[in-house]
């Protein structure tokens, strides 16, 4: 605890720290770690906390939820809220979309992200700085809202298909650019090989510039597939009326916010209004369509904060 | 950026320059159909509701399409102001906006000094860990569990309820909507908001850290004099970009949030640009305002920046 700190963090080993160098620990020092641990600690439990109650409570009975203030583990638990959202397709269906929508639009983001990478990424390409200063103006500048959505509505016609929430957003100008620069770090020499025996610049991309970057696809296949998991705002603008097609985020807005929304208008609802699902319904909804973030979360972390890093350093 | 003379010298002239274009398209024309897909989707995707943005100066009919709607000029403009009710719109903005930088901006930057503080490198990983977990739910799940906490049958609403004596409208009321905003940004992005200063931590020289402890200076002297002053260029360059959108209140997160009872506090530009334009139709109407929050947003972002540079930061660029 007195020796200095050395942390290893992009292969650079360094010293951090403001703590204690030395051997004499004064008590002011040792104070203001104790209050720092435990002010530090207080904060990640709160973190977490309201889901540990949502996982809580989602296995909890109707009647503790309204008897019992407060608990963590229920007294009773009981699978009946899982059963209930299972009993109907209609979860199951939207998250099979989600899933659907997540696997190929991170294929499409993917493609487009990669190849244009590569592309601007050579030097000899002709027009390189013309085509690199439209990605980054497009950074600084948009449309906005209503334009993109004549474009994709109006113009192409993509309403209530998959298309008009799987290529808008297919490329992130910022993560092309962080992909094209790890392009241009890969040693050239091992391109020319290729291509001395033959391989045009496809052939080269596909069989050895892409099995060099596996752990940046990784990365930013997980950004792009998180992005498409927690998505909802194009769904809901661009497949209002298909309704086969939407996905879980989508489908738990109606079933949690718009439901509660009005709950404070109820002396003037119309008589057809329909109950709101109960408490531990609406627990069970907002873990399952958790899960599978929180499955992945191990591999995100570590490759995400990697992504941040690289982005942070040489963007 | 080169000059034409420049171009001329490297490209050549006329029909120098066409035949030297062949060439380098024939030569790398692998190279070309690789870019082709990327510059499709930035044209159509980018650039094409860029050109859009002349409905904001028409009357556009989807119809008629771009071309065929009648050009109105600045009438949404004039229009906008004449709404008795246009500064509700942008002073809801405003407000958001510097909750948002008040309180949730200093928060990462806060925790991240306390991280590094840290000695136990171990127990630091796990409360990081922890800490960047809502950063990866979905905003409409962060509002869910909103409701289901703070709503009428929720734990939060009891608890207050029984400790306070009376209830607190958390989702209805418009004073509470903004704070729970706010405090959703911060449960949510906090965590995550630490790692570009954590990152910029480790560039501290320690060697300050040893000179200043040979002069005495205790715990929070050295945090104050040397930790904080080695990661003021990064907290000036997240403010810079911060200022780009000022007036951007995150329509994906307001909307879900906002109800008919907390409208007067819900209703900022964005959530303007998305009733007006998408669900009522009014595209012109909408886009014209959008187009309006863009200019504000880039003048403000290198306006910031100009300041930075005047105070001898880097900035942005």
């Amino acid at each position: 605890m007195s020796e200095a700190r050395v942390e290893t963090l992009n292969g650079k080993k360094m010293k951090i720290s403001s703590g204690p160098v030395g051997q004499n620990d004064s008590v002011g020092s040792r104070v203001f770690n104790i209050v720092n641990y435990l002010i530090v600690s207080l904060i990640a439990f709160t973190t977490i906390l309201p889901f540990i109650y949502i996982i809580g409570a989602s296995f909890a009975t109707e009647y503790e939820l309204a008897t019992r203030p407060m608990f963590i583990i229920p007294r009773d638990v009981t699978l009946d809220a899982y059963r209930y959202i299972f009993s109907s397709n209609k979860i199951l269906m939207a998250f099979g979309n989600s899933v659907f929508i997540t696997v190929v639009g991170t294929l499409i983001n993917l493609f487009f992200t990669v190849t244009m990478a590569y592309a601007v990424s050579k030097q000899r390409l002709r027009g390189r700085n013309f085509f690199l200063n439209l990605v980054i103006f497009s950074m600084f500048f948009s449309g906005g809202m209503i334009p993109s959505y004549i474009v994709i509505a109006n113009i192409l016609q993509l309403k209530d298909t998959y298309w008009s929430v799987l290529l808008p957003g297919a490329i992130s100008a910022y993560n092309m650019m962080i992909v094209k620069n790890f392009f241009q770090g890969i040693p050239q020499e091992l391109e020319e090989s290729a291509s001395i025996d033959g391989c045009n610049d496809i052939g080269i991309l596909w069989k050895i510039v892409l099995p060099l970057s596996l752990p940046v696809l990784a990365t930013f296949g997980l950004f792009y597939a998180v992005g498409h998991w927690n998505a909802y705002f194009g769904a809901m603008i661009y497949m209002s009326g298909a309704r086969d097609k939407w996905p879980l985020q989508v489908l738990l807005r109606e079933i949690i916010i718009l439901a509660n929304a009005s709950a404070g208008d109820l002396q003037n609802m119309d008589p057809n209004f329909v109950q709101p699902p109960e408490q531990s319904i609406k627990m069970a909804v907002i873990v399952v369509s958790t899960v599978p973030i929180m499955c992945v979360y191990p591999f995100l972390q570590k490759y995400f904060v990697k992504g941040v890093m690289v982005g942070a350093l040489k963007g | 950026m080169s000059t034409r003379a420049e171009r001329k010298r490297m490209h050549g002239t006329g029909k120098e320059y066409w035949a030297k274009l062949g060439r380098d398209i024939k030569r790398d024309k692998w190279l070309f159909l690789l870019l082709l897909p990327g510059l499709i989707y930035f044209i159509v995707f980018k650039y094409l509701p860029m050109f859009g943005i002349v409905i904001a100066f028409e009357n556009y009919v989807p119809y008629s399409g771009v071309f065929g709607s009648q050009w109105v000029g600045w009438k949404w403009f004039e229009y906008f102001f004449k709404f008795p009710s246009w500064t509700r719109y942008l002073s809801n903005t405003l407000v958001l906006s510097l909750m948002n930088i008040v309180f949730y901006f200093p928060a990462p930057i806060i925790l991240a000094l306390m991280l590094n503080e840290m000695l136990s490198l171990r127990y630091k990983k796990l409360l990081q860990t922890l800490l960047y977990v809502p950063h990866f739910i979905s905003i409409v799940i962060v509002v869910s569990i909103t409701f289901v906490m703070f709503g009428s049958s929720g734990i939060v609403y009891k608890l207050t309820n029984s400790l306070l004596g009376h209830p607190i409208d958390y989702l209805g009321s418009p004073t509470a909507f903004r704070w729970m905003i706010i405090g959703q940004t911060i449960w949510k992005e906090t965590g995550w908001g630490t790692i570009i200063f954590l990152a910029a931590l480790t560039n501290v020289d320690t060697q300050l850290y040893e000179a200043a402890m040979v002069d005495g200076a205790g715990r929070l002297r050295r945090l104050w004099h040397i930790t904080l002053p080695a990661i003021r260029s990064t907290i000036v360059l997240m403010l810079i970009l911060r200022m780009g959108s000022v007036l951007d209140s995150g329509y994906d997160h307001l909307i879900l949030m906002a109800n008919s009872l907390n409208r007067s506090a819900s209703q900022t530009l964005d959530v303007f640009v998305y009733q007006q334009g998408i669900q009522q139709g009014q595209y012109s109407y909408a886009a014209a305002i959008g187009l309006m929050k863009s200019i504000v947003s880039v003048t403000l972002v290198v306006g910031s920046n100009k300041i930075a540079h005047a105070l001898g930061e880097q900035g942005l660029y």
